[in-house]
């Protein structure tokens, strides 16, 4: 990677090259420039002016994301106003834009990974680091860095040819015979490319980071919190429970939050599985569709400005609703960390 | 700061059975020796002082009475150390029970984030010691009074323990510990984070507890030891150098590293 | 009696629940294990010398391979990087010099919601900016969705790296009478390189691998390309495109282009643990 390594010495706007720190002292370079008390005052404002330059990228960037997506989206705003989130027509043919169904698939699909991938990443968390001996720690911590470095497209290939087959034909249709008549969850032809298949794989996808978070704030649990517990008679798992998982609370829902945030924008892989049509439905065995997803199918063979630009206001939607979550998770890591300095 | 009773001569360790009792005991972390053949008898409802310069091994004696070092990888251990005759290493020890008869306040105080109620009816509720309601406010009244702290937190139970200052967070960890019932306590410097006046608090506390536990204290402060012991052990380099009622070894040691331990011209 | 069965059953609780967590590790793991089972086994199987030179075969057509997905999936990644890194690391310096101030903070909230910004919106954004403005798909605006893309990551690891080297180096520089700009240029970010680099190739190996913000923007060609102006394939874009069609060789392909991108990825991301492990080489 070339421009990896070029980068550094390429830093604020490509000024000079920077002599090395040894040939500094006494200033080589002094006959160049200004007597040097000023010459300092001069470049250090300067220097200081192009880094804020540089920091002000990212706001102006964000500022112009939202701009363009809204000005783009402004038709479809103000052709179906607040109807647009709330109707569950999607027929572009008939010019009928309303973003229900992606809004409830998308809300859905990442709230059951989240119910799947808390549970099963905090276990991890707690086994690496309570239970598990370093020869057994070490290489699961790996894996687990490995699951979060796997391109999302990756995920959507497996689950097409290895994830939704099982699914369909181990999972669902002996829970379609059984409970199909009974529990709506359960209702219907098992497709395999469901709303099931969609949490699963993102579930998949979010345990990574849940369980990073978890370790970290289950690691910084101080020792003393744990030898009181023990001391005073409690098992481990009550040491876990009751001292060790209360104390890293507010660390894990932040950590869960973030998760959140990456099931709602993810596009590729549940685009892949989750069988791509905007109905709503109670079962799980029923394909379903999100904002990312029709995204990423229709955003292409868009045509018509309105259908364009309903689309625009879904991304607006989506874009809204992750930064609403990031906050909220930025917001409660913030408390920890300033917890955590305080004590 | 001395006791304003005189105290009788306390008996001899022979002359009252053990309840804690080390023999032969020796300590590693991975290759290194902490403790060396060890034999020490902890009188019953006595308070038994280790002394000695840091890293000569009394905390790593202290927490192998309850196995607190279990939880170190790459331990290992020689010889026993039995509390009422029961060995603490036998191999079905069950440590949670064990932990229950031994209890144990640490260096630093460690509430729990909880409020003063919750830190102390958390070993009541853990080893569900009782489950009736007015059992459990009884049990958190006897040992906040017992930790000499009843009186200053009455009034706000429910209000958080990180609330409380330094001695009286420590004092509250040792009335959460006591509310297990413990046939022992074990105090790792209990008082080495606090100011005078609260470390004299806790000095008077260990003076009243003994009346009912037994009490090892691990101490840095040599008055500490010699205000609140009855006998003292003093350890060297992972080995206990010499053992005996506490003015004895204070007044006169028979071996020349624990006079010149006590006098200051090491540790 | 009573008190010891409790006692019994607390213990035998905690053995369940320290069990149920072990399960919970393998059932992590396992997906994993899946996963890489099937990229080498299938994956292996259809990767050949043809992958590696041939253009892709016409739909439905056996053989062919994704020459011009690797060439472009390297330009989109090259370019991105020089229009990201610069000013990534230049943002990154100004968080660690100057992140306590207001506008500090407000620039790194702004970094850390923009991290969590969905590709697909970061897509759609380019293509209303610069497809729209160009009037067509091409390689720069595929660059330009990854570098907008690297650029919050980068930020941020820079900071933190930077933040790591130690106040006296910086007040050593500035002891020697440097400016604040050459303490920065001369001490720090020497001192910091390796760091920075680390966070700079794990933003590289994790934009290689994205899909989404170049549906709308590269586009996707069958052809050999390298001209800023004009679409450009990438393996991920043809993984996916395979990956949804009918064709059994193209499923196959999909396998191989997935093991050469994982390859690709994890090669970049264990050169970043190397370094990771000596941050001040």
């Amino acid at each position: 990677m070339p421009s990896a390594t070029d980068s550094s010495p390429a830093l604020p706007g490509g000024q000079r090259p920077v002599p090395p720190p040894s040939s500094a002292p006494g200033g080589g370079e002094g006959g160049r420039f200004l007597p040097s008390r000023k010459k300092g005052n001069l470049t250090d404002q300067f220097y200081g002016m192009i880094l804020k330059l540089f920091g002000l990228t990212l706001p102006l960037l964000f500022v112009f994301i939202v701009l363009r997506i809204g000005q783009e989206a402004r038709p479809a705003m103000e052709a179906f106003g607040f109807a647009f989130i709330t109707s569950t027509e999607w027929n572009p043919v008939l010019r009928e834009f309303g973003a229900l169904p992606f809004i409830f698939g998308t809300v859905v699909s990442s709230f059951l990974a989240l119910l799947i991938a808390l549970p099963l990443s905090v276990g991890l968390a707690v086994f690496l680091t309570e239970l598990a001996p370093r020869w057994l720690a070490a290489p699961i911590a790996f894996a687990t860095e490995l699951l979060a470095a796997i391109p999302s497209v990756v995920y959507g290939l497996w689950g097409i040819f290895v994830l939704v087959p099982f699914l369909r034909f181990t999972v669902q249709e002996p829970l379609s015979r059984r409970f199909g008549d009974t529990i709506p969850f359960f209702e219907g032809p098992a497709y395999g490319f469901s709303m099931m298949s969609g949490a699963v794989i993102l579930s998949i996808m979010i345990i990574p980071f849940i369980s990073a978070v978890t370790r970290e704030v289950l690691a910084a649990v101080p020792r003393s919190q744990r030898e009181a517990a023990l001391a005073l008679g409690a098992t481990r798992w009550e040491m876990t429970w009751q001292v060790a998982l209360p104390y890293a609370l507010p660390g894990i829902i932040g950590g869960a939050i973030l998760g959140l945030g990456r099931a709602l924008g993810e596009t590729m892989a549940i685009t892949m599985v989750i069988g791509n049509r905007p109905d709503i439905a109670a079962s799980l065995f029923a394909p379903g569709y999100t904002m990312a997803s029709v995204l990423a199918n229709e955003f292409a063979e868009a045509t018509g400005e309105l259908y364009l630009s309903a689309l625009m206001e879904i991304a607006l939607i989506l874009f809204g609703i992750t930064i609403l979550v990031n906050i909220a998770a930025q917001a409660l890591v913030w408390r920890v960390a300033r917890r955590g300095g305080a004590a | 700061m001395t006791r304003p009773s005189p105290r009788k001569p306390p008996p001899e360790a022979h002359e009252i059975r053990p309840a804690v009792e080390a023999k032969d005991f020796s300590f590693w972390y991975g290759k290194n020796q902490a403790l060396k053949r060890v034999s020490l008898q902890m009188p019953d409802r006595q308070v038994t002082a280790l002394i000695g310069p840091s890293g000569c091994g009394k905390s790593t004696f202290l927490r192998s009475i309850n196995r607190m070092n279990d939880l170190i990888p790459g331990i290992q251990h020689e010889g026993d150390i039995t509390l009422d005759g029961d060995s603490v290493y036998r191999a079905d020890q069950d440590v949670v029970a064990l932990r229950k008869r031994v209890g144990m306040v640490f260096q630093k105080s460690n509430p729990f984030p909880k409020s003063i109620y919750e830190n102390v009816a958390y070993g009541a509720r853990v080893n569900r010691i009782t489950s009736s309601r007015s059992e459990l406010d009884e049990l958190v009244e006897r040992s906040l009074r017992q930790a000499a702290l009843w009186d200053e937190v009455r009034d706000r139970l429910h209000s958080s323990a990180l609330g409380l200052s330094g001695g009286q967070q420590q004092r509250l960890c040792i009335a959460r510990a006591l509310a297990v019932s413990p046939r022992v306590l074990l105090m790792d410097e209990p008082a080495s984070a606090l100011d005078p006046i609260a470390t004299q608090k806790i000095e008077e506390l260990v003076y009243e507890l003994k009346e009912d536990y037994t009490i090892v204290i691990v101490t840095h402060n040599m008055q500490q030891a010699a205000r609140v012991s009855d006998r003292t052990a003093f350890f060297f380099m992972g080995e206990l150098i010499e053992v005996g009622r506490t003015e004895e070894i204070f007044t006169n040691p028979k071996v020349e590293q624990t006079e010149a331990y006590i006098t200051g011209r090491f540790g | 009696m009573t008190t010891i069965a409790l006692h019994r059953r607390r213990i035998l609780f905690s053995r369940l629940m320290l069990t149920l967590t072990g399960i919970a590790a393998f059932v992590v793991v396992v997906p994993l294990l899946l996963i890489f089972y099937y990229l080498v086994t299938a994956g292996a199987q259809a990767l050949n010398l043809d992958f590696f030179t041939q253009l892709p075969a016409p739909a439905g057509e056996a053989g062919g391979g994704m020459a011009n997905a690797l060439l472009g999936t390297f330009l989109l990644v090259f370019y991105a990087g020089l229009m990201g890194i610069p000013i990534a690391v230049g943002a990154g310096v100004y968080l660690a010099e100057a992140g306590n101030t207001k506008l500090g903070t407000f620039v790194r909230f702004i970094a850390d919601v923009m991290n969590g910004t969905p590709s697909i919106v970061t897509g759609i954004f380019v293509w209303a900016w610069v497809v729209l403005m160009m009037g067509r798909f091409s390689l720069l605006a595929g660059s330009v969705a990854l570098a907008v893309m690297l650029l919050p990551m980068v930020t941020r690891t820079t900071e933190e790296m930077v933040r790591l080297v130690p106040r006296e180096l910086k007040e050593g520089g500035m002891a020697l009478g440097f400016t604040r700009w050459r303490t920065t240029l001369g001490v720090v970010l020497p001192a910091a390189r390796s760091g920075i680099l680390t966070g700079i190739l794990v933003a590289l190996a994790r934009i290689a691998g994205e899909t989404a913000p170049l549906l709308f923007t590269a586009f996707g060609n069958p052809f050999w390309e390298w001209r800023l102006n004009e679409p450009i394939s990438a393996l991920p874009l043809l993984i996916y495109q395979y990956a949804i069609s009918p064709y059994d060789d193209w499923h196959r392909q999909a396998w191989a282009a997935a093991l050469v991108l994982i390859g690709l990825v994890l090669a970049i991301s264990l050169v970043a643990r190397f370094l990771i492990r000596n941050p001040y080489r």
